[in-house]
């Protein structure tokens, strides 16, 4: 183990006290913030919709987040109230009922989650650019 | 009156003529606002607020009065041409006639899901696609990748044998021969054909492909067949139901006929068979 790497351990080990001892000052302070709507069980109720991601997939910056439904101009009856981006440029989505997502370069097709449906529009891009939708 | 006839059993000349007035259509600038109309609709019909076009009861009648529509666009280039119909039930593999380089051209190439043959292949110089998603411009297809297989015909008996026109909350939830017809519920039928085409036929745009036409007159066609076998059963719902189209309710964007103005197509149109 190199010096260098040996240093940053010990870093990590002190942040991950100083957090555990935050984490104890929180929970003894707190308790029903931490356990109330704002922990995990709401996320694992409602996968996908609350999560955000960032990441890169097969070259191209996919990133979604949960988004103010009031962007669209039908005020959040786009359905949405999520966004997701490819490269910088939206791609267009809505939420099915049954709670899953389809887009407009998959509109026959659902998926699980916001990030698989980003996914699978790199996939059908091929390296294309989203251009904005002319609706009129 | 026209006769909608199955496409597996058009002459050489019939198939040219249908070919001949797409192309002219699109030249003349008439055949894009078909597409634009369709994605205005597809991105705005949501399951919680108002829907026209799909995920809802009015997703059959809306797309005869867009079939009508562009029927008649067509025979204004061409009298003689009606709307032929895909039976996808029949004609499932990529190497069926539909496919051929005289009527709707093949399957998109590996690399890059350009169709190259037939007269929609953009080398041909008579089919740039204007509506899209993204920056090609180029048609799009890639048969049975997205889902191997097309419904068959004991699918779409046993969507045919829903004896409910469609039911509550009257969105992509629904029980009912509408939404198991269109696809978001059950053994998939409409959905599952646009995913099969693949390309284009898979996006918002989807009346960018021409066999964008061919599958919904068969669908149109199957909504004629469940009538014929429920002659009690009718379009529901009936009134009151916010945000849907009711029974006599005016559909955008055309704001001229309701779903009940729609149920009896045989004053305009027949088909040559049942189902």
């Amino acid at each position: 183990m190199s010096e260098d790497t040996h240093a940053t351990e010990l870093t990590r080990r002190r942040m991950l006290q100083g957090a555990a001892a935050a984490l104890t000052v929180a929970t003894g302070t707190v308790v029903i913030g931490l356990a109330g709507p704002g922990g995990g069980a709401a996320t694992a109720a409602d996968p996908g919709a609350s999560d955000s991601f960032d990441e890169v997939f097969q070259g191209r910056r996919i990133q979604g987040r949960p988004a103010d439904g009031g962007s669209h101009h039908h005020g959040g009856g786009a359905g949405t109230g999520y966004e997701v981006r490819i490269d910088g440029d939206e791609l267009h989505m809505m939420r099915n009922a049954d709670g899953t997502w389809i887009s407009v370069v998959n509109h026959y097709q659902t998926f699980a989650t916001p990030r698989a449906l980003a996914r699978a529009a790199v996939n059908d891009l091929q390296g294309a650019t989203l251009v904005p939708i002319v609706t009129a | 009156m026209g006769v909608r006839k199955n496409q597996a059993n058009l002459t050489a000349q019939e198939k040219r003529a249908f070919v001949n007035a797409v192309l002219a259509l699109k030249a003349n600038g008439g055949y894009d606002p078909f597409v634009t109309t369709h994605n205005q609709f597809i991105v705005s019909d949501v399951d919680n607020g108002e829907r026209t076009g799909h995920r809802s009861p009015s997703f059959l009648p809306w797309h005869r009065q867009y079939l009508l529509e562009f029927e008649r666009a067509l025979q204004a280039v061409d009298p003689s041409v009606n709307l032929p119909y895909w039976d996808w039930t029949a004609d499932r593999t990529a190497t069926a006639g539909i496919w051929g380089a005289d009527f709707m051209g093949g399957n998109g190439r590996s690399s890059d899901g350009q169709v190259t043959t037939g007269p929609f292949a953009f080398s041909g110089g008579n089919w740039r696609l204007n509506v899209n998603t993204d920056s090609r411009t180029y048609l799009r297809r890639q048969l049975g990748t997205g889902v191997a297989q097309l419904p068959s015909r004991a699918d779409t008996e046993s969507v045919l044998a829903i004896t409910t026109y469609d039911a509550a909350p009257w969105n992509s939830s629904s029980a009912g021969f509408r939404n198991n017809l269109e696809g978001w519920r059950g053994v998939n039928l409409h959905n599952r054909v646009h995913v099969w085409v693949g390309g284009q036929m898979a996006t918002g745009m989807s009346p960018n492909d021409p066999v964008f036409w061919l599958h919904h007159c068969f669908v149109d066609k199957l909504w004629s067949e469940w009538q014929k076998r429920n002659p009690g059963k009718t379009y529901l719902p009936t009134a009151g139901t916010p945000d849907v189209v009711d029974l006599n309710e005016r559909m955008k964007p055309w704001n001229t006929v309701t779903p009940a103005d729609l149920l009896d197509h045989s004053g305009t149109y027949t088909y040559d068979t049942g189902f």
